[in-house]
């Protein structure tokens, strides 16, 4: 067994684990924390096949950023996960049987003597000064300038959706307008009451004396 | 890369719709309240701008973006019916979601991207551009099922349909990667060339079919992987149910054409047992279980997973005559469910939904025209002869006979022979039984226009398929290479 396969075999025996406890942890935020893990042990399965910018995306991307909104969302909601997981323990076995049966089906044709998986080489060694980053950046931006395009075309529908689904028409939407905000003048937040002077009442003096 | 070709003509209509589409999302800051209407007649020009644009001659296929894009006859055919069909259903619309409190550019911004994203699978000739165009489509629905937020109804049938949708894409994905890793491609023609000339590793190779299959017949509702559609057309407003079972059924068939008879060709011992078993299926299912519904959306549910069964039969003999007749299957059937949603929608007035049988009854004495259309589209959805419904059934069935499985034939005849029940239930309703109420039917006089003629195409197609035949043909002929 080579160095990488002990790595490997490591970092899977992780991922496997921590993914399990994204679905198996009774407290929402261990089972957050859970899939940080497995974002990372994944991240590393790619430094694994020399893949460090794609290893570096995951961890800054989903590691950084996503996953912190999720924790942020799961401790700010309150919502009962006890009741939402109340069928999880029910239908745990029948859930369970499907997914060993597939397991074991795909198992035994991926490694059966036709799949021909075993004679798949191990990497090519690439030279010294290779860069990944550069050559992914290349494709992306010639050869596949085309999906790049539609993927972009994709973030723009889930922000247009976030907004219409989000913002329009919500009673409770705490929204204010900048525009109007700027432009208020002094005399739309005090007024200015001009009254006589009063006189001091002789009972008033009497009480502070 | 060297480039080579730098022709753009082929991307115009997607370049055209891209813009258009951003521009319409802008034009909205600038509209005051009163002028909101000109969003809609933006959108139609668009669609019929973009749907003109398509129409080029191509006799050959062209190539591009590095093989990742195919402008051909058939995706010339499928974009134009697409645009069409999705500028009428928004003119169906428009009453209905102005009522509702839908009339908003978020609704057209959304339809008209999900166009894009159809247009995107029609052209697609790799694995990865057919699947970013399903998802930009997809989320773009989604979002659109789920606009009426205040509804839980729409809210749980947008849930539904994400989920399903999402583990459908999965198993897409999957069956993707498997057959990347047997032929070391993802473009559409390299995998066919590899499995032709016998390169590919066969059992990773089988793995990805069933995948793929299994993906495909969930985006087209076929069963056993249809239980996403009943519950998403019953919660959709009807604008959106409308949308859905329209233009979307077309990208679906060039889906399928593209990833099983062109990439897929040579495996098609394979996936002709599964079609086989997914048409019977979904045949018998569907219109057996159609006959049990009271709510008509959930009813044409039903009849769409029939009807999808019934497209499938054209795709299994895997030769030009049978993709041909599914084409024009798929070409009829969008005609026949724009018209049959857009007369629910026009029934449906200011607020509620006429999915109730009880608005259907007595329809004649309120609006004999109205009846009228609505009883051809319903003959034509059963299959009676003299409607363009007929005709397709009728190909199909000549297209599996044509291969030898007279067992097929017989069977999907019989299934269509019960799915005539509640079809003319719906007529019996219209013309034999006394209205519940006498509501007044209003509607916009270009939807009511646009009814008639959908009707008169029901009738004419029916009586006159031949032009629409020969176009079908002829672009599965040019594009394919089949003799």
């Amino acid at each position: 067994m080579t160095f990488q396969s002990i790595v490997f075999y490591l970092l899977a025996g992780i991922l496997l684990a921590s993914s399990l406890s994204v679905i198996t942890a009774k407290n929402p935020v261990h089972a957050a924390l859970s899939l940080v893990l497995a974002f990372f042990t994944a991240s590393g399965l790619w430094v694994l096949l020399q893949a460090e910018f794609l290893a570096i995306s995951l961890v800054l991307i989903y590691v950084g950023a996503v996953m912190v909104l999720f924790l942020f969302v799961v401790m700010m909601l309150d919502i009962n996960f006890e009741k939402l997981r109340e069928g999880f323990w029910k239908n745990l076995p029948f859930a369970a049987i499907v997914a060993l049966l597939m397991a074991a089906e795909l198992g035994l044709l991926l490694t059966s003597r036709q799949a021909g998986l075993s004679s798949i080489n191990a990497l090519p060694v690439v030279a010294e000064n290779y860069s990944n980053t550069k050559e992914l950046g290349k494709l992306l931006y010639t050869d596949y300038v085309y999906p790049f395009e539609i993927a972009a075309m994709i973030l723009m529908v889930a922000l247009v959706a976030a907004v219409a689904l989000t913002m329009r028409k919500r009673k409770e939407s705490k929204y204010v307008d900048p525009a109007v905000q700027v432009k208020v003048r002094r005399n739309d937040r005090i007024r200015v009451v001009s009254m006589a002077a009063e006189q001091r009442r002789a009972s008033d003096d009497s009480a502070s004396s | 890369m060297i480039l080579t070709n730098m022709n753009l003509g082929p991307v115009l209509p997607e370049l055209f719709l891209l813009v258009a589409g951003l521009a319409i999302l802008m034009l909205d800051l600038v509209l005051e309240e009163n002028q909101r209407g000109l969003l809609h007649w933006f959108s139609v020009a668009t669609l019929a701008g973009c749907a003109a644009l398509t129409l080029q001659p191509s006799a050959e296929p062209v190539f591009l973006f590095n093989n990742m894009f195919v402008g051909d006859a058939l995706s010339g055919v499928l974009k134009f019916a697409a645009c069409a069909v999705t500028a009428v259903s928004l003119c169906y619309s428009r009453s209905y979601i102005a009522a509702r409190g839908m009339f908003r550019v978020e609704f057209y911004a959304l339809a008209l991207f999900a166009v894009l994203g159809m247009l995107v699978m029609i052209s697609a000739n790799h694995f990865m551009v057919l699947y970013l165009g399903l998802e930009l489509m997809s989320l773009s629905i989604y979002a659109m099922v789920a606009l009426q937020r205040d509804s839980t109804k729409s809210t749980e049938a947008a849930l539904k349909y994400f989920v399903l949708g999402a583990l459908a894409s999965g198993m897409l994905l999957f069956g993707m990667s498997m057959l990347y890793g047997a032929t070391g491609s993802l473009n559409i023609g390299v995998v066919a060339q590899k499995i032709a000339s016998g390169g590919a590793n066969p059992v990773l190779n089988s793995i990805g079919v069933v995948f793929v299959v299994a993906g495909l017949a969930f985006k087209l509702g076929a069963v056993p992987f249809h239980m996403w559609v009943p519950d998403v057309y019953e919660g959709s407003p009807t604008a959106v149910t409308l949308f859905i079972g329209s233009a979307p059924k077309l990208a679906a068939f060039a889906f399928v054409i593209r990833m099983l008879a062109v990439g897929l060709a040579g495996l098609s011992a394979d996936w002709q047992q599964m079609l086989i078993i997914l048409a019977v299926l979904s045949m018998g299912l569907g219109n057996l279980t159609a006959i049990a519904q009271t709510n008509i959306k959930r009813m044409l549910a039903y009849s769409a997973i029939s009807h999808m069964g019934f497209m499938l039969l054209g795709i299994i003999g895997a030769n030009a005559n049978g993709f041909a007749s599914s084409m024009f299957y798929i070409i009829a059937y969008v005609i026949m469910t724009a018209g049959t949603f857009g007369i629910i929608m026009l029934l449906a007035g200011e607020q509620g939904e006429a999915d109730d049988f009880d608005t259907f009854r007595g329809l004649n004495q309120r609006s004999p025209w109205k009846a009228f259309v609505m009883l051809l589209l319903m003959a034509s959805m059963a299959g009676i002869p003299g409607t363009v419904g007929f005709l397709a059934k009728l190909s199909v069935i000549q297209a599996v006979v044509d291969i030898g499985q007279i067992w097929l034939a017989v069977v999907s005849v019989l299934f269509s022979l019960i799915g005539a029940f509640y079809y003319l239930r719906v007529i019996k309703l219209m013309y034999f039984d006394e209205p519940v109420a006498n509501i007044a039917l209003p509607g916009a006089s270009e939807s009511r226009a646009l009814l008639s003629l959908n009707g008169i195409a029901i009738l004419a197609l029916g009586i006159l398929p031949q032009s629409l035949m020969n176009v079908c043909v002829e672009a599965i002929r040019h594009s394919l290479h089949l003799a």
